[in-house]
């Protein structure tokens, strides 16, 4: 019998750590107090009926004892938890991108080289992967147990989930928002290949469009945002390139860095974040382009920006990662370098 | 103050006048002010609604014996598990405590002749019984599969069930909540006895305080919530549906503001129970009184700060999530501080095992494990993991089951013979609880373990390697079934056959054992006026334990 999924991410040894500490935390207070239960149970058992044992009021020191030790456990549960936390949450700045969209009831995948999956995925071993998701309709969760992460992908906005695969082989993929008709359905399978591998079946899998080609379509022809936004002083439109994960200053004094959401945001309602010297005048696009085509833009947009990953001025402050784990992150990423 | 004797052997229930025979219409109980016979009416009603919501837990079990969604389409489990859920959490575990023994034994125990608006309590239980109606019709009609939590936008855009029939139910039974915690508070602060000061209190009724605070503070947002579900379902508002322009995340929020304090309401109460059972059983003032007593409101106050929890992996801000991971590690803490103090009780006690006190001890064993494992899931990088498998659902089951609905058999136990006036076979209840006790961990146990590998909730289907784990617990859900539905049987036996039970069984020095059982209307022939200390087993406590101890020898012999 499996009492534990397999472990095939770099993160994946945290989980399971704290997972091995919270059981020896509650080991260490459950025993003594269950053994304590028993011991008193059988020691102080009626002797006789309706007796008068001696009253006890309480004792301070015990109290203050069995608070305060407890809030320092309770903290070390916290900060550790804390810490796996942002190693899952913080993807490198380096990673893969997938997009993902989710849909009742199926999972729809898009690497940059165009491939297109339904419920399979294909990864390579040993690479920073980050999954850019939304959905079409409602909630869902993807979850990868062997990789000991989830995220809701939301409707309407983007949410990550990044993971560097350690082990190859195939592994469950769950839907855990609960979605309607088929959600126990909604379910796929991961497969961690080989470098080699991968490459091979990337090659072997012509795409047809990438991403950014679809977007780029999408730009210049079929939407005409080029009319508008091809840069150059006259223009109505906002420059865009060079734009991804800067700062941009909105028209009544906010700020917003634009990231995905920003700019699929940008798309969908434009009047909303207005940038400071130009008119609300873009119509919306809601309703005209699919899950799929938006994220077609969104790339063709971070194209348009190719050092924007490079910027650390215009990085999120949540995407610092905590010190101690970049080597190891880093490692993968030089080697893909060195080839 | 009048000395109350040892076990009132003149005072056998059912030749007095008392609150049962006291008027035998349908009349006389369906317009009655009498917050004794209105918590009767409830115990009935929170028993159909057990049993239904019981019948939906074992068609679960039976379906996920198989890796395959085989023994019910996926729709209709979808269904099955959500009108599990509802019943369960609306209909039974928020009321059951308070308003069945809550309502029974508050005015009693501060020596009050009945709750403060004892025409508002009335009104409550026809509030509930129209919610739990309306919520029933829907059912008949079709059912809801949107799952308890409602998430939008499947509940206001996609799901074609009846989710505003099912919400406009639990909307109105959320004001019967609100009127029986109004009625509690105003009840505890006005109606005490002479001499019942607040630290004369039973524990007991500190729990009823903290959660009638929730019930006050805490409900109006969910009826808020569902209200605006129903907008957006019907006028096409758009404040969760993104492609509204709502935000599915602002749902989350709000319905969690309440529903997590709502487990505090479900648990809260059972906590005061187990204060009973544990000091009465031991013979022993509660260690750490003030300590137990201020802990309830600490959780009561911490509660409504920790909703975040369930929403680590939602795409909340990663800082809103360290916030709440921090608020709901502290929030560990009192129920810590309870724990140890009902274990300190026992030391130098003189403890006897009915049938009450095994439910007390059962509890202190299973809210161990409930209350640690919620430290797993608060725990931000493994809930990351954990968060919606079947480890949350055995977490919350080990919180629910373990702590809210043992404490109230305990309960109930412990009472009956003071609600009833009758004994109930001790035999047969010491079985039942060990029944209980071992098929709820066979039940729940391996749940937790399924969850560290993955497995879902709300799946009609699983993976094959996923299934011995399953078998155990469905196998445990068969024997934690008997042993649930055994008290149905030896309690209603006990009715019409039963003992008729003593004012004072156990010899005990609550307000509720000082009068017979069952009580009069009035709850006391004469006005008590409190002058010992509240769990004061000796002889200030104005018990005759010498009559009380040559008694019991004269039946021993």
């Amino acid at each position: 019998m499996q009492l534990f999924p397999e472990q095939a991410s770099t993160f994946a040894w945290q989980v399971d750590a704290l997972y091995g500490y919270l059981i020896l935390v509650s080991l260490v207070f459950s025993v003594p107090i269950i053994v304590a239960i028993f011991y008193f149970s059988i020691k102080y058992r009626e002797r006789e009926k309706f007796a008068v044992p001696r009253e006890i009021h309480g004792s301070m020191v015990l109290e203050t004892l069995w608070s305060v030790i407890p809030f320092f456990v309770s903290m070390s549960v916290f900060i550790t938890g804390a810490i796996v936390y942002f190693n899952q949450y913080t993807p490198p700045d380096d990673a893969m991108e997938i997009y993902v969209v989710g849909k009742q009831w199926m999972w729809k995948f898009q690497h940059q080289t165009g491939q297109r999956e339904i419920n399979d995925l294909h990864v390579p071993l040993g690479r920073n992967v980050k999954l850019v998701m939304t959905t079409e309709d409602v909630i869902h969760s993807l979850y990868v147990p062997a990789f000991r992460t989830k995220a809701d992908a939301v409707p309407g906005r983007y949410t990550y989930v990044w993971f560097n695969a350690t082990k190859p082989g195939k592994y469950h993929l769950f839907c855990t928002e609960y979605c309607g008709l088929n959600h126990s359905g909604m379910i796929g399978t991961v497969y961690v290949m080989e470098p080699g591998d991968f490459d091979n079946w990337l090659s072997g899998n012509a795409g047809g469009e990438t991403p950014v080609q679809v977007g780029k379509d999408l730009f210049e022809n079929k939407l005409g945002c080029a009319s508008c936004h091809a840069g150059g002083p006259q223009q109505r439109g906002a420059k865009l390139e060079g734009l991804f994960n800067t700062e941009v200053h909105l028209v009544g004094g906010g700020k917003a860095i634009a990231d995905e959401d920003y700019i699929r945001n940008s798309i969908l309602n434009p009047a909303s974040q207005v940038v400071e010297g130009y008119q609300p005048i873009m119509p919306t696009f809601k309703g005209q382009v699919t899950e799929e085509q938006l994220n077609g833009l969104v790339a063709y947009i971070k194209s348009l920006s190719p050092n924007a990953a490079a910027a650390p001025a215009a990085k999120k402050p949540d995407e610092k990662a905590p010190a101690e784990k970049k080597p190891e992150e880093k490692a993968p990423a030089a080697n893909k370098a060195a080839k | 103050m009048e000395t109350v004797g040892a076990i009132e052997t003149g005072s056998y229930g059912t030749a007095k006048l008392n609150y049962l025979n006291n008027g035998s219409t349908l009349k006389s109980w369906l317009l009655t002010k009498d917050h004794k016979r209105i918590a009767i009416m409830y115990l009935i009603s929170v028993s159909v609604f057990f049993l239904m919501g019981g019948l939906y837990a074992a068609t679960i079990r039976l379906e996920l014996l198989t890796p395959a969604s085989d023994l019910l389409e996926t729709g209709t489990y979808n269904k099955v598990f959500t009108q599990h859920g509802i019943l369960m959490v609306f209909f039974f575990l928020i009321p059951s405590i308070p308003a069945v023994l809550g309502n029974f034994l508050i005015p009693i125990m501060i020596g009050a002749k009945d709750l403060a608006l004892p025409r508002i309590n009335l009104l409550s239980l026809y509030i509930y019984w129209i919610g739990g109606a309306i919520t029933l019709w829907a059912l008949m009609q079709g059912g809801v599969d949107t799952g308890w939590t409602f998430y939008t936008p499947y509940s206001t855009t996609f799901s074609n069930t009846y989710v505003l029939a099912v919400g406009v139910g639990i909307f109105i039974n959320g004001f019967s909540s609100i009127l029986t915690g109004v009625n509690f508070l105003v009840t505890i602060h006005t109606m005490r006895a002479p001499g019942m000061t607040w630290f004369r209190l039973p524990l007991f009724v500190w729990s009823h305080y903290a959660v009638s605070l929730i019930f006050v503070l805490g409900t109006p947002v969910v009826a808020i919530t569902l209200l605006l579900v129903a907008i957006e379902r019907v006028a096409h508002v758009g404040i969760f549906d993104p492609a509204l322009g709502g935000d599915p995340i602002l749902f989350q929020h709000m319905f969690w503001f309440y529903s997590h304090p709502a487990v505090y309401i479900m648990v809260l109460p059972g906590m005061g129970i187990v204060s009973e059972l544990i000091a009465n059983f031991a013979r022993k003032r509660v260690f750490g009184y003030e300590f137990v007593a201020f802990s309830s409101i600490g959780i009561a106050v911490f509660g409504f700060l920790v909703w975040g929890h369930h929403m680590f992996v939602s795409g909340q801000s990663m800082y809103a999530s360290l916030v709440f991971s921090f608020l709901t590690m502290v929030v560990a803490i009192p129920s810590a501080i309870k724990m140890f103090n009902w274990t300190a009780t026992l030391y130098q006690g003189s403890i006897s095992y009915d049938t009450p006190m095994l439910y007390g001890l059962a509890f202190m064993g299973l809210f161990l494990i409930g209350g640690f494992t919620g430290l797993y899931l608060g725990a931000l990088g493994l809930d990351v993991h954990l968060t919606d498998t079947y480890f949350v659902i055995g977490h919350f089951h080990y919180v629910m089951v373990g702590g809210q609905v043992i404490a109230y058999l305990g309960g109930l136990h412990y009472w009956w013979p003071k609600i009833t006036g009758k004994m109930y076979s001790e035999f047969w209840g010491r079985v039942a609880a060990m029944l209980i006790f071992v098929g709820f961990n066979l039940t729940f146990f391996p749940q937790l373990i399924l969850g560290y590998l993955g497995m879902p909730r709300r799946y009609a289907a699983y993976p094959p390697e996923m299934q011995v784990l399953n078998i155990f617990s469905s196998a445990g859900a068969s024997v934690l079934g008997v042993g649930l539905t055994m008290p149905l049987f030896y309690f209603i036996h006990s009715l019409i056959k039963g003992k008729p039970a003593p004012a004072n069984p156990w010899l005990l020095p609550g307000l509720e054992w000082r009068t017979s059982s069952p009580p009069p209307t009035e709850n006391f022939d004469t006005p008590p006026v409190v002058t010992w200390e509240v769990y004061d087993f000796g002889d200030e406590s104005g018990l005759d334990l010498e009559a009380a101890k040559r008694e019991a020898a004269a039946v021993n012999a």
